[in-house]
């Protein structure tokens, strides 16, 4: 058999809903492993990614660890690929960009109710949070995208078989959803 | 004897009158559109039923039908445009389906997901847009607005009333409520109006109606949108 294909996947600013549904492929990812090899991802607690063909992204980017984990992503994988509605439009974390940060973290932090020794986080190993949160296709270039909260099981199935088979990954009507 | 227009090399009949958009929904063609509601007078806002008439660029809902017009409509360039015209249509406003009550009923994502969209392309405004959750029973989302303008026509054209308007150019343009607080509470609107209805968006949504179906199973989860406008428009008017 030839070389498998290498797959790093992570999450940034979402919530591992998309990844959850990778696993709703269910038996078929006995057949995924034969093709596809596993590199950085929760999946293998692999921290950093290596050089591989396909990288999948979900979650958009809300701070500074987000974009460098995005670039090393990017740097690494020869196919680049937006999963889910945070990773194409910022999704529902997104929600929170017409509103200033500092009022974000004020009211999270400082002033929202039950809040007791408030403080804002300051402690340097924490990533510093962006103005707003971005859909990755503004940071780095995407490849393909992935739509759905989350994709279903078959969206990415159907995917990644067209990408192991050398096709042109083609989505039908049935399963392009925003929901 | 009727006259005809030809619409991808498929010879089309019109009346007197009608636009090419009325010729094609008689005939069971679907242009794709969003502002355009057969109900209504044309308003040729969204740009989304532009066809090549004779080499040019036409909005189809407003463009009479004359004799002799050469129509290109399903060709590989117009839908590019049409593309590219709902992906700013998504990124003008803050368009969150997974958050939204009109997921797959909606028609802006209905097209979306017609012209095969699968991401935004463009960066994002995030446009700062207000609610308004004043009315006991109508929710305004102008987070969710595109200036179709079918709610400013239903509310004149079906309702005698006047409660909606356009204001305000390019980036500055919002959805206005004819009231002295600007408030949709103090308007005139009443549930059973056209207007609170109309909306192809979850712009204007009714309270206490939300999630009766569940996801998945709704319109555009089961067709798509060119199966349902054609039903529906051709019933009405064809």
């Amino acid at each position: 058999m030839a070389d498998k294909l290498k797959l790093a996947t992570t999450s940034l600013a979402g919530c591992f809903g998309c990844h959850m549904s990778l696993l709703d492929i269910d038996e078929r990812m006995l057949e995924l492993a034969k093709h596809v090899e596993f590199d950085r991802s929760p999946i293998t607690d692999i921290e950093h990614c290596n050089p591989c063909d396909i990288g999948l992204i979900e979650g958009g980017v809300c701070n500074s660890e987000n974009v460098h984990v995005l670039r090393e992503f990017r740097k690494n994988c020869k196919i680049l690929v937006a999963v889910g509605a945070c990773a194409i439009n910022g999704g529902l974390p997104a929600l929170r960009n017409h509103i200033p940060l500092e009022d974000c973290l004020n009211e999270s932090y400082r002033d929202g109710i039950g809040i007791e020794n408030a403080q804002i986080p300051s402690d340097p190993e924490l990533p510093l949070l962006l103005d707003k949160v971005y859909p990755i296709h503004e940071i780095v270039k995407v490849d393909y995208y992935l739509p759905g909260c989350p994709p279903s099981g078959d969206v990415f199935w159907t995917f990644l078989s067209d990408i192991i088979a050398g096709r042109e990954p083609s989505l039908p009507y049935e399963l392009i959803h925003f929901d | 004897m009727h006259k005809t227009i030809t619409i991808d090399g498929q010879e089309v009949p019109f009346e007197a009158g009608q636009t090419i958009m009325d010729a094609a929904i008689s005939a069971d063609i679907y242009i794709p559109h969003l502002c355009h509601n057969p109900d209504y007078q044309p308003h040729g806002s969204c740009k989304l039923c532009t066809v090549k008439v004779n080499g040019r660029n036409c909005s189809a809902c407003t463009f009479p039908a004359m004799e002799g017009q050469d129509i290109q409509n399903h060709s590989a360039d117009l839908e590019q445009d049409r593309l590219r015209i709902t992906q700013m249509l998504f990124v003008e406003g803050n368009h969150f389906c997974p958050s939204c009550e009109k997921t797959g009923n909606c028609q802006l994502q209905a097209v979306a997901y017609y012209l095969k969209m699968h991401d935004n392309h463009f960066p994002h405004f995030f446009a700062n847009r207000e609610m308004d959750a004043s009315h006991p029973e109508i929710l305004i989302d102008h987070n969710r607005c595109i200036f179709c303008n079918l709610c400013v026509r239903a509310s004149q054209e079906k309702d005698n009333k006047n409660v909606f308007a356009i204001s305000g150019r390019g980036i500055n343009k919002r959805l206005i409520i004819n009231s002295k607080s600007g408030q949709l509470k103090d308007s005139d609107i009443d549930i059973n109006d056209c207007a609170a209805h109309i909306c192809p968006t979850g712009a204007i949504l009714i309270k206490g109606t939300g999630y009766q179906v569940p996801i998945g199973q709704r319109i555009y989860d089961q067709q798509k949108i060119d199966e349902v406008s054609l039903a529906e428009e051709s019933k009405d008017h064809g």
